[in-house]
């Protein structure tokens, strides 16, 4: 009999039900930008496939009304927890001039949305680590309690500003969590060529905060971390590193080919433990989803995601003339 | 008026801007209990406490870049480098980020950073604590680059950077900080980024210069001013974007031109006001543009005979102006 993990973490099944919905929908907002790509309607993709349960538990267990998300390009899960839209989404696959992350100005993948607290972010990798330090800086000075959390590519746990960025937030106590989306590949170069350490995590040591490794895969065991890590910042003890190890289950962006460095059966094998399905199983085995449940969330999400490419591929650029706004304030 | 040095003002602008708004707040290495290398930020550790005037890792990219964070969520950041030198580490923060957040996220986002350096040589600073950067930054569209040469620009461009909701880099002469000494008013004042000031008025000759390099063409006008030669200097204060409008006028009062800086002659600040000159009012000119700047080595070396060969001083501006005065 499976184990209801969910219950003992505080959450309800409605709330599960709606991660796993969360994570359905980055999934097949993705896919629809690839077929998109494919048929030459969108010049970029770049995907969130495979980490999806990361970035969805992750985002779950922050307070989605105050907390600060810096995310990085992968993050769709983490921008549609926070309160993107699918179609809004759409508009930034397309380049279209209602895309709330730039207008159409920069690639998709780059998401910032102030409303949400969805932070604006660059191509450069790791630029954002420190980012997510001030926010939280300027929280501890203005007395909020809220946390940031800034999420990156175990690549990138190799820049300067991770470093920089951990050890400011490691000395001055911030409410800053580090999550380190280990997919296992920089582009094409394995972790093994990424690391000499073993874990990620174990960098945490050198900047005086806790560290831990999860599985990726599983967005209970991500959600579980990043409450901990939640609630140390906000008592004001400081910040945390988690790495939720999972797989790129797609090539880098639409520009790569993964065949040129991993073996298929390498990609097969990551498939098994593909969150989509090995949470879908978890949900349906307590009950908490049923085949019908399932049906009509995947009916739904589907029509969701027909309107925004719809709606996105007829909605219209921006006049180039407005390539001259807001180099500086107005 | 009060007589202020120039890191006097420095440091009264901060202190006022400090004053008046809870969400301006200091970091940087040395700047807290030390009052930073220069004594720049003297009394504000004190005067503030520790959060507001936050001493930080020896981490150039991250002093730029938590300032970064900070200002995205609403605070008014003054990171200082301890020496522009020192800067070339949080490049990246400055161009690929501050320069670019309110662009990129079409006016959503925004980045009301002040980053202050000291740069310039003349102090036996060697390679590394001498050099001029403004022109690594100067075409870089979403940044603003201040480089005043009075106590008094100091105090109104300093506070105007501050209170500027986009990033601006606030670049201070150091060896300006105690050599240079002005009236400075106690009021509350500030002076408009993005223009030029006539620092002399004169109808033969025209100089453009900006930081230093302003006190050495002045003291170079007063005494041609002997030969009856009556020079017209123009101070940039900002370098970037550049005042068009003053640079053309000036040109055209003269029109003779002498262009100066203490950076490396190629590339510098100043090619880019040739060129606007160039552009805007080439018929007015009645001789060659020229410019007196730095020698194109990679930078000022320490012995003192070195150093006095690269830097510009007044008597090199006084002669060039004088050849110029002559053609």
């Amino acid at each position: 009999m499976t184990e209801n993990r969910h219950d003992k973490l505080g959450l309800s099944d409605e709330q599960v039900l709606e991660m796993y919905r969360t994570m359905l929908l980055a999934r097949r907002i993705d896919e629809r930008m690839w077929l998109l790509n494919r048929a030459g309607k969108i010049p970029f993709v770049i995907s969130c496939q495979g980490q999806e349960a990361a970035q969805v538990g992750a985002a779950f267990a922050l307070d989605r009304a105050k907390d600060y998300a810096l995310p990085y390009y992968r993050d769709m899960g983490v921008v549609l927890a926070f309160g993107m839209t699918a179609k809004e989404l759409m508009l930034s696959g397309f380049a279209k001039a209602e895309d709330p992350n730039s207008g159409g100005r920069q690639m998709p993948g780059h998401f910032g949305q102030k409303t949400n607290r969805i932070v604006t972010g660059s191509s450069p990798v790791t630029t954002q680590v420190p980012h997510a330090v001030g926010i939280a800086l300027a929280g501890k000075m203005e007395q909020k309690d809220f946390v940031s959390l800034v999420t990156f590519g175990e690549g990138s746990s190799n820049q300067g500003d991770f470093h920089e960025g951990a050890n400011f937030a490691g000395v001055h106590k911030l409410p800053v969590i580090f999550m380190v989306e280990n997919n296992k590949y920089a582009i094409s170069v394995p972790v093994s060529k990424q690391l000499a350490c073993e874990k990620v995590s174990d960098r945490a040591q050198g900047y005086g905060m806790p560290g831990i490794t999860v599985d990726g895969n599983d967005p209970l065991a991500v959600y579980e971390a990043v409450k901990q890590a939640a609630d140390r910042g906000r008592r004001g003890e400081g910040p945390s590193l988690i790495e939720a190890v999972s797989y790129r289950l797609t090539a880098h962006s639409s520009d790569d080919d993964d065949r040129t460095y991993r073996q298929k059966e390498e990609v097969e094998a990551a498939r098994q433990e593909d969150s989509i399905h090995t949470f879908s199983a978890y949900l349906r085995e307590l009950g908490v989803l049923t085949e019908e449940k399932e049906q009509e969330m995947q009916n739904e999400i589907m029509s969701l995601v027909n309107e925004a490419t719809d709606y996105a591929e007829n909605a219209a650029y921006a006049d180039p003339e407005t390539i001259f706004n807001y180099v500086y304030a107005e | 008026m009060p007589v202020k040095s120039y890191i006097q003002a420095v440091t009264q602008a901060l202190s006022e801007e400090m004053e008046r708004d809870q969400k301006v707040f200091v970091l940087g290495e040395d700047v807290g209990k030390r009052g930073g290398v220069f004594r720049a930020t003297d009394g504000l550790y004190e005067k503030f406490g520790e959060a507001r005037v936050l001493d930080t890792p020896l981490a150039e990219s991250a002093i730029a870049g938590v300032g970064i964070g900070a200002a995205m969520y609403g605070m008014r950041p003054v990171a200082e480098m301890q020496f522009a030198d020192f800067i070339m580490p949080a490049v990246n923060q400055i161009i690929s980020e501050a320069a670019k957040i309110r662009y990129r996220s079409n006016n959503d986002w925004d980045c009301p950073i002040t980053i202050r350096a000291p740069y310039g040589g003349g102090v036996h600073g060697a390679l590394y604590h001498s050099q001029s950067i403004e022109a690594v930054f100067a075409n870089q569209p979403g940044l603003k680059i201040v480089m005043p040469s009075t106590p008094y620009d100091v105090k109104g461009l300093l506070k105007a950077a501050i209170r500027d909701d986009d990033p601006v880099l606030f670049f201070e002469h150091k060896r300006a900080y105690r050599l240079i000494k002005g009236e400075v008013p106690d009021d509350d004042y500030t002076l408009p980024l993005g223009k030029a000031d006539v620092k002399r008025n004169g109808s033969d000759i025209t100089v453009i210069t900006y930081g230093l390099c302003v006190h050495f063409a002045l003291q170079a006008a007063e005494k041609l001013e002997q030969e009856g030669i009556d020079a017209h200097i123009l101070d940039l204060r900002t370098v970037y974007p550049l005042d068009r409008e003053a640079i053309v006028e000036a040109a055209s009062k003269t029109g003779k031109v002498l262009l100066l800086t203490e950076d490396n002659k190629e590339g510098s600040i100043i090619g880019e006001v040739a060129a606007i000159i160039a552009e805007e009012c080439l018929f007015e000119l009645d001789a060659p543009i020229q410019r007196l700047a730095g020698p194109d080595v990679p930078a000022m070396p320490y012995a003192p005979t070195m150093e006095k060969h690269f830097m510009v001083n007044p008597d090199k501006v006084e002669k060039a102006m004088r050849e110029l005065a002559e053609f």
